[in-house]
Parts: C-alpha cells; structure tokens; sequence
C-alpha cells in the first residue's frame, strides 16, 4: 500500500507500525512517531495498524532554540 | 546568590541557551560550556531511515550534562504542539516542555489563544509547561490558570536581536507576578539587553542566535553570563531612582571660598 513518511510518499509491504519502521529503516532507539498528527507511543507501534494513505512522521533530537 | 527556581528544580545559571545555528557541533559544545549554562533547548524533527544524525546530536547534549528543555517551535495549532510535546516526553524522558504556538509566520508572533489552548491540555497531562508568550497582562493570566508555573514573554520577535521592544509592559508584567519565574526568551541581542532584562526584575534569560551566530560564539556565551549575572546582582542592590534634577555627587558643604 502506498502511505506517507515523513512528507514522502512511499510503498509499504507491511501493515503494522512496528513493522513499517523497520522497513523504512529506522531501527535505532532514538525517535518518535506520530501517525495521522496523533502521537504513538513506542509500546503501542506493534499493535497500530496502518492504512493506505495515512501519514506517518518519525522525529528525533535536532537543535532547537 | 539566590538559585533560580522552575517546577522545583534549582540552578545557579540564570541563562538559558539554545542549541541551533551553530557553525559547528564544537563549537555549540563550548558555548554552553562557557556559558556555564545548566539548561538547553532542543526541537524535534524528521529524520530520515537510516539515519543516526539524531543520535549523535542526542549523544553530544549528553555529554554535556545539563536539562534539556525540549521546545514545540513551528508548530501553528495547539494540537500539532500537544502531539509535538507528547512526542518529546518519550524521546528526552522528561516533562518539561518550551510551549510554542506560533500564530504569524512572518512575524512568529505566538498564537496565545492556542497557547493556552495547548497549555491546559498539557498541564492536565501533567508536563512542566514553559509558555512561549507575549507581555500581555491578560494572556499571562491564562497561562497560569491553565496551570503553569513560568512564563516566558519574548523580548522581541525571535531572531531580531531588538532587546526589550516594550519594556513598560515588561516591567508591568514583572511587577504583576512578582512570585511566578518569569523569563525573557527570544529577541535578545546584546549581552547588555540581557544585563537590562536582569536588572529590572527578570529571573532568567532564554537566547540562541545572538550566541550561535557571533563569530565567537563561546566568547559571547560568557559575555552573556557575565552581563546576566551583573544584571541580577544591580537588580538585588536596588538601584538608585533616576530623576529629571541634576545633583551634585561631591558635596558642596565646607566647599573653600576661592573667589577673587
């Protein structure tokens, strides 16, 4: 299904959030994400389903003022 | 000295640094030090698969052994900026949130019907909330109802480097909430707007560019130090009144008659 990853559209083979990740390659610890501006925390990645067109945005530290 | 005191926490630092706009990881690393600094701004952003830019930064910010106060900048909804902080209490593990609602993209003039609109929503969720405002008596009030604890009214615009661009309603603020930590964030230029955000009554001051973006910016954070720290002290002095009537400074008692 094609879904939305940080602001780009992309193909995924994978349904959960969990599993998009890794696909998309993030497998290090330090990020967060959101799914359609709705924060998900960590725990819940492995049980949030993901759906065609959604958007996903995955943030880590950056400097900031 | 008196210690600075938010949400329970006390620091001897009165300067409050950001972390963005530096020429160089290094060169970031000893500003703060200089700076002696005990809390620093960071934001959140996109990373991309594969990535461990976000990592290393996190990894530096360690290192260097101070709070982290994680900001919501550029968010323009009180929901993008509740997701945004809910987000960085799982990424730093900490509840301490710099609360930005911007409401005007040239200008970055906060939004503070969304400010308090956030505010609520994350004092309810129970975040240490410093709020990112204007001088507005009315909207201060709010925030504190809202359940905050610190303001933080901007000098000027970010980025401007203006100083104090309305000092009376500053100074009006200051006076109303003579118990709450109130800190200037934003628009600080010059040590010397610093030093003056101090001396009339401030608790700290939050910066960034006018330090990442000095040619020397570790020379600059300790200058900012320095003039935070003879600020506050001119402040618990007690200044003199100024006044429109010139007088002498060397008394004119037994003054000798040279008169020809």
């Amino acid at each position: 299904m094609r879904i939305i990853v940080n602001g780009e559209s992309r193909e995924v083979s994978n349904q959960l959030l969990s599993e998009i990740l890794v696909e998309c390659g993030y497998q290090q610890a330090h990020f967060a994400t959101a799914l359609n501006g709705v924060f998900i925390h960590r725990q819940q990645r492995e049980s949030t389903r993901v759906m065609p067109g959604d958007r996903v945005e995955v943030v880590a530290p950056n400097a900031g003022g | 000295m008196t210690m600075l005191e938010l949400y329970g926490k006390s620091f001897e630092s009165r300067l409050l640094l950001g972390t963005a706009r530096y020429p160089s990881p290094s060169k970031l690393a000893e500003a703060v030090q200089a700076s002696n600094t005990e809390i620093v701004t960071l934001s959140l952003r996109r990373e991309a698969g594969g990535s461990h830019a976000g990592e290393k930064f996190w990894n530096l910010i360690k290192s260097l052994d101070v709070t982290i106060l994680p900001n919501t900048a550029g968010c323009y909804s009180a929901r993008e900026a509740v997701t945004t902080a809910q987000m960085a209490r799982e990424l730093f593990q900490t509840d301490w949130i710099k609360l930005e609602v911007i409401g005007d993209s040239e200008s970055l003039h906060p939004d503070t019907a969304g400010l308090v609109e956030a505010a609520r929503i994350l004092n309810a969720e129970e975040f240490k909330v410093f709020p990112y405002t204007t001088e507005d008596l009315v909207v201060a009030e709010k925030l504190l109802h809202a359940g905050c604890e610190v303001l933080m009214p901007w000098g000027a615009p970010i980025g401007t480097a203006r100083g104090l661009s309305n000092e009376y309603g500053l100074r009006t603020l200051r006076s109303r909430f003579e118990t709450i930590p109130v800190i200037i964030d934003a628009g600080i230029g010059l040590p010397s707007h610093a030093a003056r955000a101090m001396e009339i009554g401030y608790d700290a001051v939050l910066l960034n560019t006018a330090v990442a973006r000095a040619e020397d910016p570790a020379r600059m954070a300790e200058a900012f130090a320095e003039g935070i720290r003879g600020g506050r002290s001119a402040y618990l002095a007690g200044p003199m009144q100024p006044s429109d009537m010139p007088q002498t400074s060397t008394s004119l008692a037994n003054k000798a008659d040279l008169r020809e």
